[in-house]
């Protein structure tokens, strides 16, 4: 797929919380059905930044335009196109995969909704788990309906916080795998923070590396290892890092 | 109200059908306290009606009893249907989706109806083989005081749900303490001149205070006084506005400080 168009534009985007600077001047584009992590180690500024790409956290200064959108002042014109998955945000534990997906659909205004979750239990593997309340599924289970959910509405932009963390290495690789197979399928944009340097390396076209609440590099992964003469995306990080003061 | 809007509300009375579904003693409570409080003060009503007739007259204890419940019930429904989501860690999902703040509050507006209804509605129907007291005989000003305590519920709950937003579960417990502390002013079980003057002066701007004082006149002197329910109708109006202003100061506060992704302890 050749990206075209621009979905998101950040430009100048911080977020001071008192004292400190949790992001800071942040200016990147991603384009259509591009696949891009987002890079760093603890307190980087990952999960701040994707808040603030959510609508959930209000920048202190810059802009976001979302499909051409000012996203800062009318976020709800463009939040039925994306949609989110965090392992630190669950969905309601005592209601059923089922009634999870239907009260999301009709939240999201899916049209045809029962077809959109018949599929997508397809897609995710979920037909014998539909009737079993969220509080009783392992976390690999967990994190395949949070994606159904993320998918209900077959977002244009999709916001992804550590999806396969703690996850065993080959649901990692099924979900990864799903991840590119919705991008190819729909032509969606894909945001997916992550402090799995493998895992970006496998999975993102382009990668958006952060530390210290600053971008401190942006490139495919492959141009970056060119650019720094490191074998893997991780000595590019560990290189930059130290370069730039440490964790 | 366009489609999208009616789409995304019914999405969460749907969702907080399914939670009372999926749990049976839920159901059983939100009729359980409203029934056991009108058993109770049922009874020590016919203690009293022994000794001191005028105490009781008319089914008065009874029926500010039931009265009152609703604004406890309309308020505990609304604010315990938002802490679910709280609890679940599910706040986050409903702020990133299409759902704006004020079809939330609407949405739990409705709910909370749904709930005090299936509280009060059958602990009100009990009364009158048990105790031979009948809300219903009120007749329409029954709606006027149960629809006035319901709105001061509601504003309660605007206001805590907003500073349990912004401060997280800790602040848990003012969801019960708030209407209590609205209780002894509020002249439940007597007239406004019990209280001493620095109460009165505090109880003549609550909503509360009107209900009740129009409910006794109706059941002990047979006087309906309307202009007792527009006072509260407009002193609910204001509770509201400062209910919604302190909701959506929190909101703008709790988005500012990055509580919304992870809102709890």
């Amino acid at each position: 797929m050749i990206p075209s168009e621009q979905v998101l534009k950040v430009d100048g985007l911080s977020k001071l919380f008192r004292s400190k600077l949790a992001v800071s001047e942040l200016t990147f584009s991603l384009s259509t059905g591009s696949i891009v992590g987002l890079l760093g180690g603890n307190g980087a500024g990952k999960t701040t930044t994707l808040s603030m790409l959510l609508g959930l956290l209000k920048p202190t200064s810059g802009e976001i335009r979302l499909f051409g959108h000012d996203f800062i002042k009318d976020r709800h014109a463009v939040l039925h196109r994306m949609n989110f998955c965090s392992p630190y945000v669950d969905l309601p534990q005592r209601l059923t995969v089922h009634e999870n997906l239907r009260v999301f659909a009709r939240l999201y205004g899916v049209n045809n909704s029962a077809n959109r979750i018949d599929e997508l239990s397809e897609d995710f593997r979920l037909l014998d788990l539909m009737d079993q309340p969220i509080r009783r599924l392992s976390s690999g289970q967990k994190t395949r309906v949070s994606l159904a959910k993320a998918m209900i509405n077959q977002p244009e932009f999709l916001l992804l916080d550590e999806p396969t963390a703690s996850l065993s290495p080959d649901v990692s690789q099924w979900i990864r795998q799903r991840l590119m197979d919705y991008r190819d399928r729909t032509g969606a944009t894909i945001l997916f923070a992550s402090h799995d340097m493998r895992e970006v390396e496998l999975l993102c076209d382009e990668v958006v590396m952060m530390s210290h609440g600053r971008l401190i590099e942006q490139g495919s992964p492959q141009a970056l290892q060119e650019r720094h003469q490191r074998d893997s995306l991780e000595e590019v990080f560990l290189a930059l890092n130290e370069k730039g003061g440490g964790v | 109200m366009n489609t999208s809007t009616i789409g995304r509300i019914s999405a969460l009375l749907l969702r907080y059908f399914f939670l009372l579904r999926s749990s049976w003693p839920r159901v059983l409570e939100i009729a359980y306290w409203p029934t056991v409080q009108m058993i109770i003060w049922g009874f020590t009503s016919v203690h009293f009606s022994h000794s001191s007739p005028e105490l009781t007259a008319g089914g008065i204890l009874i029926s500010a009893v039931l009265v009152w419940d609703s604004l406890f019930r309309s308020h505990i429904s609304y604010t315990l249907s938002f802490l679910e989501e709280m609890w679940s860690r599910n706040l986050a999902n409903l702020f990133v989706s299409p759902l704006r703040p004020w079809e939330l509050i609407l949405s739990l507006a409705m709910v909370s109806m749904i709930r005090t209804l299936i509280g009060m509605v059958p602990a009100a129907l009990l009364a009158i083989p048990f105790f031979g007291v009948s809300v219903f005989e009120l007749g329409l000003p029954l709606l006027g005081f149960f629809l006035n305590l319901v709105f001061t519920g509601w504003a309660i709950s605007q206001a805590v749900t907003g500073i349990l937003l912004r401060y997280g579960l800790g602040a848990e417990s003012l969801t019960w303490m708030l209407p209590f502390l609205l209780a002894p002013f509020s002249c439940i079980y007597y007239p406004l001149e019990t209280l001493p003057g620095w109460m009165q002066a505090i109880a003549q701007y609550l909503s509360t205070t009107y209900v009740f004082e129009g409910m006794r006149a109706l059941i002990l002197r047979g006087e309906w006084m309307p202009d007792l329910l527009w006072k509260a109708f407009v002193l609910n109006l204001l509770y509201f506005i400062l209910g919604l202003g302190v909701f959506c100061f929190a909101f703008r506060s709790a988005r500012n400080r990055g509580l919304l992704l992870q809102s709890g302890e």
